[in-house]
């Protein structure tokens, strides 16, 4: 029960005023960057991420974290009124939650996906709350040959359970490792890759790599589609508030059905967007009103937003307890802690008490106080979606070359959020994934520090990833994860066999 | 938008743009190959050395590509467009202002090309008003001066505009 107590010391630190105040900016903030096209929870973060550079790093995680809150919320916002997601993992919930604003029912649609984006997370924080400390205690006794199986897993789980090619998917994470390489190598102090650039001593930040790619990159696709908003008025008053309220504890088996699969896909790097997918699919074929999924239909709102949000918190769990993040996001919030000099890992979890229960802790208070925001202030929100995108996207191109620069004070790095910005909208039209890149170039130093200490601590000899059970298991499972569709395919034609 | 419109059915091919990417990442991965080589990628004194690890890297980018690259030959179907040439356009309609916004901020400063961006985009794009324009584009920087430069203590490029003005 130690954990009860640190969790409440956590509160204590969260109830500070400058804490309480830092959070509700941090939920305000996320939410519009939610709403804003080419303005996502990632690169929202990257931006917003040097002003934090004053703070303490306690005041700085509650502020980043709950823009991240606020983005989760915003997307759903985008999604329901004017069938833009905002985000890719409010894809599933412009479905229904779309046809719901058309048939005048916006408010609930709204209320729908608001609540239960807060049960998700609300779960998936109680997971994190019992199960990071068991984890971070676990992971204490990891060598280096454990900490890479670990990146081995996740780098893996992306190949193997990613929707986008596989080779795609390599190629995207191997550039991200060549770029994280590019510099001063860390361990014999060298010089590597920069052929004699002076620009590239420092390396490629990650920060700059997330502002383009998903800032730059997002609002080069919006204007290919050529969008204009045309969106549903938002109304939302108590009396709505209340009767959808009245409606949804109708829905819990969907609600914990996509509490599981949100935090199992969240831990894992799949992310909140297959998350959402999922949860709406299985939620189609288990309701008795399935045939009326895509027509309007509350659950169909319920599903995807609930797995979503505990999918983008459980993501916090591993980058917390191992130092290896699930999401993009969780990996800009886990190089913000390098910044602020913590050392992600489960040492935070001995060294570092205040910060990370205090963290725990606001994402409790940061999603119910994001619940009550986003509820009273839709209207609002609605607004600033219908600021036309020809006066939106200079403005965001502004706010990303600012982020960019005030990352290393450079204007160097201004011009390479532009090519990062280029290259990730070919390469998105590709389909090439660019989440595994960002978590390469923010793990390929330690990954690559790992897989050297371990080797050294051989002799050079590969067999030192399967020398005890425990780093044997985890690369099993890495492995696992990595043939997962070969090895599913394989069950399937084994199973059909009977039949033919 | 009527150019759009017109456009419609014609553009680069699918097929082609994704051979471009494959070869493009294989001459990174090669790249990246001969920068490991130059710093050794054998084993030294201090274990693996500098090249070591990047060396792989490069060559698995190469593997990949050269996958990706036969893949994108005998899968993609031959008439799939990449885009079409007007979306190209209003795409490069971005990419060439904020170019040569990247590029000049050095000299200028943020401030002045900011404004001059955000005027430049509502007025060819939007069609707005001078009025509304000049708010905005002036409106914008001035916020962004006093958030960094007074609140939270960033300064930020400056030109030879602040310089006139004593900033």
């Amino acid at each position: 029960m130690e954990e009860i107590a640190n969790l409440f010391h956590g509160f204590t630190v969260v109830l500070q005023p400058f804490n309480m105040l830092v959070m509700v900016i941090g939920i305000v903030l996320g939410v519009l960057i939610g709403v804003l096209p080419g303005l996502g929870g990632a690169n929202g973060i990257a931006i917003l991420l040097p002003l934090t550079f004053s703070m303490s790093p306690t005041s700085a995680i509650i502020m980043l974290s709950c823009i991240y809150w606020g983005a989760l919320f915003g997307g759903a916002i985008t999604s329901i009124l004017f069938n833009i997601p905002g985000e890719p993992w409010s894809v599933a919930t412009t479905f229904d939650g779309h046809p719901m604003a058309q048939q005048g029912k916006a408010g609930e649609a709204l209320t729908a996906a608001f609540t239960s984006s807060f049960v998700g997370a609300l779960f998936a924080v109680i997971v994190i709350t019992l199960v990071a400390p068991l984890v971070a205690k676990f992971a204490l006794q990891f060598g280096p040959a454990e900490k890479f199986a670990v990146f081995f897993l996740a780098f893996c789980s992306f190949i193997g359970m990613g929707k986008e090619p596989p080779f795609k998917t390599l190629v995207s994470m191997m550039i991200g490792f060549a770029l994280a390489a590019v510099g001063l190598d860390s361990v014999t102090g060298q010089l590597r890759l920069t052929f004699g650039f002076t620009e590239l001593l420092t390396g490629f930040d990650f920060l700059i790599a997330v502002i383009g790619l998903f800032g730059i990159g997002e609002i080069l696709l919006t204007m290919e589609e050529g969008l204009s908003f045309k969106g549903k008025a938002a109304g939302i008053n108590p009396k709505v508030v209340w009767q959808t309220w009245k409606e949804l504890p109708r829905y819990w088996m969907t609600s914990l059905r996509s509490c599981i699969i949100g935090c199992w896909m969240g831990i894992s790097p799949a992310g909140a967007t297959p998350a959402s997918f999922m949860s709406y699919g299985i939620a189609k074929r288990a309701s008795k009103n399935g045939k009326n999924f895509g027509k309007g239909e509350i659950e169909g709102v319920v599903a995807p937003e609930t797995a979503a949000h505990a999918a983008g918190t459980s993501a916090l769990l591993p980058m917390l307890s191992l130092g290896v993040p699930g999401s993009p996001t969780a990996a800009v919030l886990l190089g913000g802690l390098l910044i602020w000099g913590l050392q992600p890992g489960p040492l935070l979890f001995v060294e570092q008490k205040e910060f990370v229960w205090g963290l725990i802790a606001s994402m409790y208070l940061g999603n119910f106080f994001g619940l009550i925001i986003v509820l009273t202030m839709v209207p609002l929100f609605a607004a600033i979606l219908r600021i036309p995108f020809s006066i939106i996207a200079p403005v965001i191109l502004v706010v990303c070359a600012i982020g960019a620069y005030t990352v290393h004070n450079s204007t160097f790095d201004v011009v390479l959020m532009l090519v990062f910005g280029v290259i990730g909208y070919v390469l998105k039209k590709c389909d090439y994934p660019l989440a595994p890149m960002v978590l390469a170039i923010v793990l390929g130093d330690k990954a690559e520090e790992a897989f050297r200490q371990s080797l050294l601590g051989s002799q050079g000899s590969l067999g030192v990833f399967w020398s005890n059970g425990l780093v044997g298991s985890i690369m099993a499972l890495g492995l696992l994860a990595l043939f997962w569709p070969l090895i599913s395919d394989g069950l399937a034609k084994l199973r059909a066999r009977p039949a033919v | 938008m009527s150019e759009v419109s017109q456009a419609t059915g014609r553009g680069p091919k699918h097929r082609q743009v994704e051979i471009g990417v494959a070869i493009a990442t294989a001459v990174f991965g090669a790249i990246v190959m001969i920068g490991s080589l130059q710093v050794g990628i054998t084993w030294g004194i201090e274990g693996p050395r500098a090249g070591f690890f990047p060396f792989y890297v490069g060559l698995f980018i190469i593997i990949s590509s050269a996958v990706n690259l036969f893949q994108a030959r005998s899968e993609i179907p031959i008439g799939r467009l990449f885009a079409e040439w007007g979306q190209l356009r209003s795409v490069m309609s971005v990419v060439i202002p904020t170019a040569v916004y990247v590029l000049a901020i050095p000299y200028l400063g943020i401030y002045l090309m900011s404004t001059l961006l955000i005027a430049l985009f509502m007025k060819w794009l939007g069609r707005y008003s001078w009025v509304v324009t000049l708010a905005v584009a002036i409106g914008v920087p001035l916020f962004t001066y006093m958030m960094f430069e007074k609140w939270f203590l960033v300064p930020l490029p400056k030109g030879p505009i602040e310089d006139l003005m004593g900033l």
